[in-house]
């Protein structure tokens, strides 16, 4: 089906201590699409996104209300073990942070820590996964060394295979393109169009001309409410509210 | 005016130096007069032959009982240390994650724990073994010295665990890590060195001690066979023999303090050389 | 992934942080159960004697009953104070040096002779003091006094001392001068002043909490250490009068006498409640210090 959701909030509301962080979030995902979240710095983009995957419980004083379902799933549902929801979002964050191990050893951790850890098993996968990241051609012959000797930028990527490998359905990025290089960051985006067949890709942004680039979907966030969201033309073509188009005016960051 | 104001800056910054040159020179001086006193009195049959008859009174004999049972007693206590003191840094830190001010109290008390004397713990050790009735031995020196050296691990390691980025806490939860594989495959990889270093700082401590073994492992001139035995320590080994009046005891006991401060500057060495070659897979962050 | 394989994970996570949970109370319970066993075992010497009759009574025999911690009590603090007077402006004009005026090779020496010097044992100072300390004192120092000393005193007792104590001191005081933020010395420096008076009027204004809580870490280190300083203060009950005179200082009390204690009524109890008394003076300072250190940190 074409325009499927797969992720829907209702009523989200998220606080840090006396800190209001989200208000009143309401809004869906739509499958196999890239949905960025856009918005200046400190509008509570990068805490929706880790509301997504529950990072949030690993923050002191957080207190959520509403409801957020994942394949008709509730997340916060207690009876449901946080880590497989977790492994159904691939995560990349600001910047990368490889495990402490090799490139091996990194992209198969989530496969080895759920028991399978046949090499013969692994070693196809690492491969896959690899090119599927576009990191394999640059690590095939060094496999097991350490992932610390990767620069910024293949260790990004790294962190995509890693993300990969354990079989998710949605991709969520956190301004993953924020520590790197142009070239670099280019090679992330593309691998975002093409990943959006198999995948559905949430971004964190407050790069415009990114947003402008990749999104199919844009969700545009202003002090933790969403003010508009809509296809990326609707949004950015047609902006219905004055904040809005202040902020693709420039007037703002 | 001026004048002054630059003879004061001179006069303090070279106060300032000397200082810095002085602790520098202490140690030194520290390391000399041992070497000076300790290696003419080092012999083979010292660090190779337990006492024999006669030996407090400058009879043949040496003192490999105390460091064997010093080495014992501190491989015993560190071991036990690592087994409790580990799982307790890495709790702090991965389990705890949420709870920060219950961690600052934690490490406020472990702070305040670390200052304790050994010979606090010495006599509690010692009036704890008068109550059930328990004998001097080497297992009982292992459990004081453990307790002794346990807020001095965890707050060494979790001194490292702390600095390990919340991204990377954040990355593996997201691969659908639990706690424990976060713990024991991320946190504790990362911060390797910095834990070998916290261990062999606590067997420094450990084999360096006297006041607490003082009180509860007793002393032998035999090799401890068992745990239950008594076990003869280093540190007792020199302050008994040197308190001796017989010149050439005392002459030993120079000798044994020299064997004490190589095995000190040896975990020293060691620990910065393991640091290193331990620090390849670690992520700068 | 199958279903039963991911249950005995989430099964072993739940075992796992209900073992680490317990070993962690047990390691936060060891000091409130010392303090209790030391509690304990002293209050006996409280049936018969006073807490002020014990702490200012100059008369130590246990055989007679008399259990007087003076002369014990004044030992410590001369010995303790006299170090840290030794020790402290070392250490603060040599943290000052290192991290205002040090050119980095002094501070790559530097951070490795404080391990040492930290990880040096208590027993190879005391070997120490009686090769080198004892002997300068007796020959070079008291004679200039026109003393007559062994050696074995409260001087020599605390120049041992005040070089244990360097480290702990060093690296706080270190951490201290780190936190400071640079933009105040430079605007102070800026302004003319040269970089000692910046010091003077305005690192060591502002670090003051920070040097008191350095200070206070060295005095509870030093109040407890026991083989170094029993090996040459002299160990004699008599409430000094002087730095040349012999001292005897709790540790040492409790050291040299744990093995008649069980053979005498109340000495047991007397020298558990010596422990106590060190267990109690030490946690003070220390809290103090952390106190303070917190505090210095939080206004940075």
């Amino acid at each position: 089906m074409e325009n499927q959701n797969i992720i829907n909030i209702e009523n989200l509301n998220l606080s840090i201590g006396k800190q209001h962080i989200l208000k009143n979030i309401n809004t869906s995902i739509p499958k196999n699409k890239i949905t960025v979240i856009l918005g200046p710095s400190g509008c509570g983009k990068t805490t929706l996104l880790k509301s997504l995957n529950r990072l949030t419980d690993l923050n002191p004083d957080v207190k959520i209300t509403g409801k957020i379902t994942i394949d008709d799933i509730n997340i916060f549902n207690t009876n449901i073990d946080v880590t497989e929801i977790r492994r159904k979002m691939g995560l990349l964050a600001q910047r990368p942070y490889p495990l402490p191990t090799s490139i091996f050893n990194n992209v198969t951790f989530g496969l080895r820590i759920s028991g399978r850890t046949n090499k013969k098993f692994l070693l196809p996968r690492v491969e896959r996964y690899l090119k599927l990241a576009n990191l394999w051609e640059e690590v095939k012959d060094r496999l097991h060394e350490p992932a610390s000797r990767l620069s910024i930028g293949q260790q990004q990527r790294l962190c995509l295979a890693r993300g990969l490998a354990v079989d998710p359905e949605i991709i969520l990025a956190d301004e993953p393109t924020s520590a790197l290089d142009p070239i670099s960051s280019a090679a992330i985006e593309e691998r975002f169009i093409e990943l959006k067949e198999n995948y559905t890709v949430i971004m964190v942004t407050h790069i415009l001309r990114q947003a402008k680039r990749i999104a199919d979907n844009v969700i545009f966030m202003y002090l933790g409410e969403i003010i508009e969201q809509g296809t990326a033309e609707q949004v950015f073509e047609n902006p219905q509210q004055e904040i809005t188009k202040q902020y693709l005016r420039g007037s703002f960051y | 005016m001026k004048k002054i104001r630059k003879i004061e800056e001179i006069f303090f910054r070279s106060m300032a130096l000397m200082s810095s040159i002085l602790i520098i020179f202490a140690l030194g001086l520290i390391i000399f007069s041992i070497i000076k006193k300790g290696f003419p009195a080092l012999s083979w049959e010292m660090v190779s032959q337990t006492p024999k008859g006669g030996f407090y009174f400058g009879k043949e004999g040496g003192i490999l009982n105390a460091i064997v049972g010093s080495l014992f007693l501190a491989t015993g206590a560190t071991f036990l240390a690592l087994i409790i003191g580990l799982p307790v840094a890495l709790y702090i830190n991965v389990y705890l994650i949420k709870r920060v001010k219950l961690v600052n109290s934690i490490r406020f008390l472990l702070d305040v724990l670390w200052g304790v004397p050994s010979i606090v713990y010495g006599a509690f050790g010692f009036a704890v073994m008068i109550y059930f009735g328990l004998k001097t031995s080497l297992l009982a020196g292992i459990v004081v010295v453990t307790l002794f050296i346990i807020p001095i691990m965890v707050r060494a390691m979790d001194e490292s665990l702390k600095l390990v980025p919340r991204g990377l806490l954040e990355s593996a939860s997201s691969l659908g890590a639990t706690k424990t594989e976060i713990a024991f495959r991320v946190f504790l990889r990362q911060s390797f060195p910095a834990l070998i270093t916290a261990t062999l700082l606590s067997f420094g401590r450990a084999i360096g001690d006297a006041a607490a073994v003082m009180f509860t492992a007793g002393f032998t001139d035999s090799i401890p066979q068992s745990l239950g035995q008594q076990s003869a320590t280093l540190p007792l080994s020199i302050f008994f023999q040197l308190s001796s009046p017989i010149e050439e005891v005392k002459n030993r006991a120079y000798a044994a303090a020299l064997v004490l401060t190589v095995i000190i500057l040896i975990i020293s060495i060691l620990s910065r050389f393991l640091t290193k070659r331990f620090k390849k897979n670690i992520i700068k962050f | 992934m199958s279903k039963k394989a991911q249950l005995y994970r989430t099964f072993k996570d739940k075992i796992n942080s209900y073992w680490m949970l317990i070993w962690l109370i047990l390691v936060v319970l060891t000091p409130f159960l010392i303090g209790f066993g030391l509690f304990y075992k002293s209050s006996l010497i409280f049936e018969e004697h006073s807490l002020t009759n014990l702490l200012f009574s100059t008369q130590w025999k246990p055989l007679a009953g008399k259990f007087g911690f003076y002369p014990f009590i004044v030992s410590s603090l001369l010995i303790t104070i006299l170090a840290v007077l030794i020790s402290g402006p070392i250490c603060l004009l040599a943290a000052i040096n290192l991290t205002q005026y040090a050119k980095s090779f002094i501070l790559k020496i530097m951070q490795p002779v404080i391990d040492i010097l930290a990880g040096i044992p208590s027993v190879i100072y005391g070997v120490w003091g009686i090769i080198f300390v004892v002997p300068f004192i007796s020959e070079d120092i008291a004679p200039l006094f026109g003393i007559e000393t062994s050696g074995y005193n409260i001087f020599s007792a605390a120049i041992v001392l005040s070089i244990m104590i360097i480290p702990f001191i060093l690296n706080i005081l270190i951490d201290v001068f780190k936190a400071i933020p640079e933009a105040l010395t430079e605007a102070a420096l800026s302004l003319g002043a040269t970089h000692w008076q910046t010091i003077k009027k305005v690192l060591l204004k502002k670090a003051f909490p920070g040097i008191i809580s350095a200070f206070s870490l060295g005095i509870s280190r030093a109040f407890g250490e026991t083989i170094a300083v029993l090996m040459v203060a002299g160990n004699i009950t008599k409430v000094p009068t002087n730095i040349f005179d012999a001292g005897y200082p709790l540790p040492a009390l409790i050291a040299n006498n744990y093995g008649e204690m069980l053979s005498v009524p109340l000495y047991d109890s007397a020298l558990m409640l010596a422990a106590l008394l060190l267990f109690i003076i030490v946690l003070i300072f220390n809290l103090f210090s952390r106190i303070t250190i917190a505090r210095f940190e939080k206004n940075m």
